[in-house]
């Protein structure tokens, strides 16, 4: 991959988290997550609505403070934001050029190049109002890679785009990746469409289930159990032991006396089956890419 | 020419739309026009201090406004009420404790239809150079806040994620709506204030294809309004708050009318139809 275009990359981890968790209204959104992200690499993050993705996404850039654990980012990182949810009041007039320029200048040179390669630079004065959502997602697209971010995060980039749309605007998304260098943090609640593109799946539900290469978190049971067995891929790679279930809010059902509380890893109760599950996973991880790719030439 | 009443009252007039048009912009934008009102009405709380600990009237009116603010800010956060319930809380008890606290004080002539609605035709050389000082120092502010305020106007997360303190801007916007109103308080009045702010912006949002255009688009709108007011109150002896306002409604509802059509054929296809 090329890293001509984007601002100078810091060379170590873009963003780490360890243990993050954040309390809103007497409960844990999310709690004990570890997360990192590495320069040029695509995670996306998974689970089922109201499992913490966004939340976890807006913690791993500072919108959020987190009430447990650490955040840390590396010094001078730039980031180009796609959220979830973007309604410009109908009382504010912005052409979709204007948009460009919302959080730092660039020439019209400039904005006409990231338009021209998102496919709306025909849209360049129309209004952000009469957009299309595949038109209205692709501009903000081009707004956050404007801004030649080390880091995208683009929370459900497809909402409002038909199925044809979507898997053009996940290719739009990996050549993005590839052109500019930049590491993308990608939120979705479906992983078959963004399987291929993507580096490493963390599947969350309140706190990490199980992470890894794409095949092989479709393939892990806690998967399975969050997706259901039709979801999930037929690839049985690596298997990793859940001690734990889910409430049907989604909430962790812990032991009876362990209690609600906030464990560190490695203290050795009732979670230590999970750490192992990772590190199986983190071993068994070669194995999957193997499988993936086998199955993608099969 | 200053030594001229009305010469003064203009001018005073046009400073006050001048910054009054872009700052509305941002209270239409973010749905402020009720906060505006809000900060407008425990303007008289403002005032109601100033009588009794005998000080100057702008940095009172200016105190307790700021003061409001930020206790919604503060409310805000705790959460719980909508906005605007805690607008209309802060906004009621704030004009209700104004007035019982003027009420204690028996010896104090008060002129409050002068401060509810405005006294533009009583303009001092001196309310004429605080009006200006102020208005340059609010478009001054306005001009360096202006991204991180947009930005955060149109989202505060991307803002926020995008370094650009959203929050922090924010707070400086409603500190400098608080200044205006404090400087307009004479002019237009309590009650009308929110008026001048939003009218003139409305007007604009007709016309403007992108945000800096109809900022300035409002502040031309909202001297029109103002000089257009003020000619009324003259000619007609009315008095001259009220007039600004129907001045700039009128200019709104001409706005509203349609466009002449550039091209002949857009319009007219259905009109062609033959009747079924």
């Amino acid at each position: 991959m090329t890293q001509s275009n984007s601002s100078p990359q810091p060379p170590q981890t873009l963003v780490a988290m360890r243990g993050m968790g954040v309390f809103r209204s007497g409960r844990w959104l999310v709690r004990g997550v570890d997360l990192s992200i590495r320069p040029g690499e695509i995670v996306t993050l998974i689970g089922p609505n109201g499992s913490g993705k966004t939340t976890t996404a807006k913690a791993a850039i500072g919108i959020l403070a987190p009430d447990a654990g650490e955040v840390r980012r590396s010094a001078g990182l730039v980031v180009g934001y796609v959220p979830q949810k973007l309604a410009i009041d109908r009382s504010l007039p912005m052409s979709v050029a204007r948009l460009m320029t919302l959080t730092a200048r660039a020439s019209p040179a400039e904005i006409d190049a990231v338009l021209d390669r998102v496919g709306v630079l025909h849209l360049r004065t129309a209004q952000v109002h009469d957009l299309s959502g595949g038109e209205f997602q692709r501009a903000l697209l081009a707004r956050a890679m404007l801004r030649r971010p080390h880091l995208l995060v683009l929370d459900e980039p497809v909402q409002g785009v038909d199925f044809s749309g979507e898997i053009a605007l996940y290719e739009l998304i990996s050549e993005l990746r590839e052109s500019e260098g930049c590491a993308v943090l990608l939120i979705s609640h479906d992983l078959h469409v963004v399987m291929a593109k993507t580096d490493r799946v963390v599947c969350l539900n309140g706190h990490v289930c199980c992470e890894g290469t794409p095949s092989s978190v479709a393939a892990s049971p806690a998967y399975r159990r969050l997706f259901g067995d039709r979801a999930a891929e037929a690839l049985a790679v690596y298997r990793h032991h859940h001690d734990h279930t889910h409430l049907p809010d989604g909430r962790i059902a812990y032991p009876p006396g362990g209690g609600d509380h906030h464990h560190p890893a490695g203290c050795g109760h009732d979670h230590g089956a999970d750490d192992e599950g990772r590190d199986a996973a983190s071993g068994a991880k070669e194995e999957a890419d193997a499988a993936s790719r086998e199955h993608d030439h099969a | 020419m200053l030594d001229d009443f009305f010469v003064r009252a203009l001018l005073a007039g046009i400073g006050i739309a001048v910054v009054a048009g872009p700052l509305g912009c941002f209270v239409v934008w973010r749905r402020m026009a009720y906060f505006g009102d809000t900060m407008a009405h425990s303007a008289l709380l403002g005032i109601a201090l100033a009588l009794a600990f005998d000080w100057a009237t702008l940095p009172a009116v200016f105190l307790v406004s700021a003061l409001v603010s930020m206790a919604l800010v503060l409310l805000q956060r705790r959460g719980g009420l909508s906005t605007d319930s805690l607008l209309g809380i802060l906004s009621h008890s704030s004009l209700a404790i104004g007035l019982v606290s003027l009420a204690f004080m028996p010896g104090v002539r008060v002129d409050l239809l002068g401060y509810l609605f405005g006294d533009i035709l009583a303009v001092t050389k001196t309310d004429l150079a605080v009006v200006w000082g102020g208005a340059v120092v609010v478009a001054a502010a306005l001009a360096l806040l202006w991204r991180p305020l947009l930005a955060g106007t149109v989202n505060a997360e991307v803002a926020a994620a995008e370094g650009q303190a959203p929050e922090r801007a924010r707070i400086l916007f409603m500190l400098l709506l608080a200044f205006v109103i404090a400087i307009a308080m004479k002019i237009v009045g309590i009650l009308l204030i929110t008026a001048l702010l939003i009218i003139p912006a409305a007007t604009a949002r007709r016309f403007a294809t992108s945000p800096e255009v109809m900022a300035l688009s409002a502040a031309v709108i909202g001297a029109f309004a103002s000089g257009g007011g003020l000619y009324l109150s003259l000619g007609y002896d009315t008095p001259s708050g009220p007039s600004i306002v129907v001045a700039a409604l009128g200019l709104f509802l001409l706005a509203l009318l349609p466009l002449p059509k550039l091209s002949a054929s857009a319009g007219k296809p259905a009109a062609s139809e033959p009747a079924p």
